[in-house]
């Protein structure tokens, strides 16, 4: 033991596995599924305090559902959500080589999160907000806004909504409860939580759901949206996807060594869950909850989802430098897709030939879709924005100094 | 014949000669090595535009990767500075400045003033400027106007790898805080850099090409647009002196002028937003100075006021160019 008044040490937390080594998870402590008790909506935050430090499952390993979780979802709504993930994934291999064949310059895919979003949307309603970050397409893919629109923001061409004044992937839909992406980490969150006050003070029924990755609750907008959740009570679900990554830093490095994201909210004395965020039925069913909770007046519930982000950060990152290869297929809570699939063919409502034919059927129809908004023009090729659209879109009346600098570019 | 080394070869060079000569330089920022856990030194991102790769290897744990709060790493590099570190912190694109500009200019702006000269801060933070590199509305702004308006910050904006590590190297040895902004765009750009520590002081405007027609003040990426259209103008005749001020505060007013004042004409070139930027200081700081000397009205190219565009068509337009310069420079001939 260190003696007192000898050197300190600065501690600084290392993740377990790198290029080269050997990924396990053992140590990763995962209850069984089915083993979380699920509280009424109404309980006061000091009571759940555990569920911070568990996760909430409701597949179990041989794909049954089971345990007080299980809401016995039908059948045709459960196919509809896996049929959503399965076209979020397609759409996003589309457009990763869209990227490579130049059509874009930037994407950001969210291989074995897609249950989180999808699953979530299907548990809000329709008029409620998201807020999202950048790896929640599966939110505007199971509200089924036109992939077309999604397709020609990503290219930047004449029929993006955005008029071509915005990163790729970072949409918005307003009539799809889609408020925006940012660029600059952590904002989002605290928007929600003013939209969520906003529906109270208006007195409507609408919740707001604010997204943020682990790697971002380090900024002050995430303990600042924390803050005013406990303060005002307001009816809004605040979300950390906990993919395990933030470009190359892992989640210890944003966490701690000994803190979860779920338990960030104990000290403002918020309602907080920890869930497995690649079980399908788990993320419905905990979102359904935090959502009827807000929906009741019962106020906020923060949600750590447990999952793992399976590609790059980004179509600009390399993860094989910085993660050992197999990582992902080491991971403990699995494919979200796969675990789904074999629960409904374990139900006896899917197939393999049913899988095969809606792969093949969700090719088409994204490959359709993307090829309409490419006709449109891409990033490099085809009709682009008009020069104007600089100066469009703010004012009623362009003021004199922009109608001049508009004139000085000959447009 | 000096070797060529690259833009971002040059900064790296500068901190790991500075972190060589001085244990107590310290690099700190997201993803700036993306390593540790590992027997041997892995520095997967060095920065993400890969600027520190390679320090994590040399000097271990004085390269630290931070939680994603600027706020935060700002704020401890000041903490740190003001006791006797001299921290080199990076905001991985100056568009962040909003979530930390409370550290810099209400803190390490003013600790030296406010604390009776009792108080050194000698932090440096490292941050990417500008445009043309398709990053849109929040990742491609020239904020360096904020920090040259407050007093107690050192602003510098290089223009060439040269420069880069020269200034580097002074900003590193200073002992108040020093905001050195990096072109993005300049990052690839090659040229001839001494081996070994040298400093260029700051406060001193570089004459990157003589002319007697017309002054060219551009920083950063528009030395080189600013060089294109003076390439393309003496073709016709035009001889363009282009005044590069290296750093935007302290600003080189004396050799500024001395350059209008043999010109008799000004042209200033500038990414930054042409309201209440270095553009309308340096136009201003002329007209009161130098008013008697100059035969035209001053030209400003910079962009429309609007922020910046993502695609790639508006925002080729959105950005000063050589063809803008040009006009500029024709419109103070009158020709």
């Amino acid at each position: 033991m260190a003696k007192p008044n000898s050197p300190i040490r600065l501690h600084v937390p290392e993740p377990a596995f790198r290029p080269g080594d050997t990924p396990d998870f053992s140590s990763l402590d995962i209850p069984a599924a089915g083993s979380v008790r699920r509280p009424t909506v109404d309980v006061s935050p000091e009571e759940i305090r555990d569920l911070a430090y568990g996760i909430i499952r409701v597949l179990d390993d041989a794909g049954a559902a089971v345990g007080p979780w299980d809401e016995a979802l039908d059948s045709a709504t459960a196919i509809r959500g896996l049929r959503y993930m399965m076209k979020t994934r397609v759409y996003d291999q589309r457009m990763v080589m869209a990227q490579r064949q130049g059509k874009t310059s930037f994407y950001m895919q969210c291989t074995g999160e897609e249950a989180v979003a999808v699953a979530q949307q299907m548990a809000l309603q329709l008029g409620d907000m998201h807020f999202p970050t950048y790896r929640q397409q599966g939110l505007l893919i199971a509200a089924e806004h036109p992939l077309e629109e999604l397709a020609c923001q990503v290219f930047s061409n004449p029929g993006d909504v955005l008029q071509g004044r915005q990163l790729p992937v970072m949409y918005s839909f307003r009539d799809s409860g889609f408020f925006s992406i940012s660029g600059n980490l952590g904002t989002q969150y605290v928007q929600a939580v003013g939209w969520a006050m906003a529906s109270a003070i208006k007195g409507d029924s609408k919740i707001a759901a604010g997204w943020i990755g682990e790697g971002a609750t380090a900024e002050n907008d995430f303990h600042s949206a924390l803050l005013y959740a406990s303060v005002y009570n307001p009816p809004v679900i605040l979300n950390v996807v906990n993919n395990q990554w933030a470009i190359s830093t892992f989640q210890g490095l944003a966490a701690g060594d000994s803190a979860t994201f779920a338990s960030r909210a104990h000290g403002y004395g918020l309602a907080s869950l920890r869930a497995d965020g690649n079980d399908f039925l788990a993320v419905h069913a905990v979102s359904r909850w935090a959502a009827e909770r807000a929906r009741c007046g019962f106020g906020p519930t923060l949600i750590e989802w447990v999952t793992y982000r399976v590609a790059a950060h980004s179509t600009s990152d390399d993860p094989s430098q910085y993660r050992p290869q197999g990582e992902a297929s080491a991971w403990p809570l699995g494919d979200p897709v796969e675990r789904f699939k074999q629960h409904l063919i374990g139900r006896g409502v899917w197939s393999e030939e049913l899988h095969a034919k809606a792969q093949e059927q969700i090719e088409t129809e994204v490959r359709q879709a993307v090829r309409r908004a490419e006709s449109l023009g891409t990033l490099n090729s085809g009709s682009k924005p008009s020069i104007k659209e600089m100066f469009e879109d703010v004012y009623k009346e362009m003021p004199p100094h922009l109608r001049k600098q508009r004139q000085q570019l000959g447009v | 014949m000096i070797r060529k080394l690259s833009y971002s070869q040059a900064i790296n060079e500068a901190l790991a000669l500075e972190m060589e000569r001085d244990s107590s330089v310290v690099v700190m920022g997201e993803d700036v090595c993306g390593g540790r856990g590992t027997d041997e030194p892995l520095d997967a991102w060095g920065g993400v535009l890969g600027v520190t790769k390679g320090l994590y290897a040399k000097f271990g744990d004085r390269v630290m990767d931070t939680p994603i709060s600027e706020s935060a790493f700002i704020g401890a590099a000041i903490g740190a500075a003001a006791c006797g570190m001299r921290p080199v912190a990076e905001l991985m694109f100056i568009d962040f400045l909003g979530v930390c500009l409370d550290q810099i200019a209400n803190q390490a702006a003013k600790f030296r003033y406010m604390f009776g000269g009792k108080a050194e801060t000698p932090v440096v933070i490292r941050t990417m400027i500008g445009g043309g590199f398709r990053a849109a509305a929040q990742h491609s702004q020239c904020w360096y106007p904020i920090f040259t308006h407050i007093p107690g910050l050192k602003v510098v904006v290089p223009s060439s790898p040269q420069d880069a590590k020269g200034l580097l190297i002074t900003a590193i040895r200073d002992n108040d805080p020093v905001i050195f902004c990096e072109h993005k765009a300049l990052y690839g750009i090659k040229g001839e850099v001494p081996e070994g520590s040298y400093t260029i002081p700051f406060g001193q405007a570089n004459i990157v090409r003589p002319g007697k027609d017309v002054t060219i003040v551009a920083l950063g990426l528009m030395v080189h647009k600013a060089t294109q259209a003076a390439t393309a103008l003496a073709k016709d005749g035009i001889e363009c002196e282009i005044v590069d001020p290296r750093t935007t505060s302290p600003l080189d007013t004396a050799k500024i002028l001395e350059s209008v004042r043999k010109t008799g004409r000004l042209v200033v070139v500038d990414e930054a937003s042409g309201r209440c930027g270095m553009a309308a200081d340096i136009s201003a700081m002329v007209a009161q100075q130098a008013f008697a000397s100059l035969k035209a009205q001053i030209e400003m190219v910079t962009p429309p006021f609007t922020p910046p565009p993502f695609s790639p068509v508006l925002e080729d337009a959105y950005l000063p160019d050589a063809e803008k310069v040009q006009a500029a420079v024709k419109a103070v001939l009158g020709t």
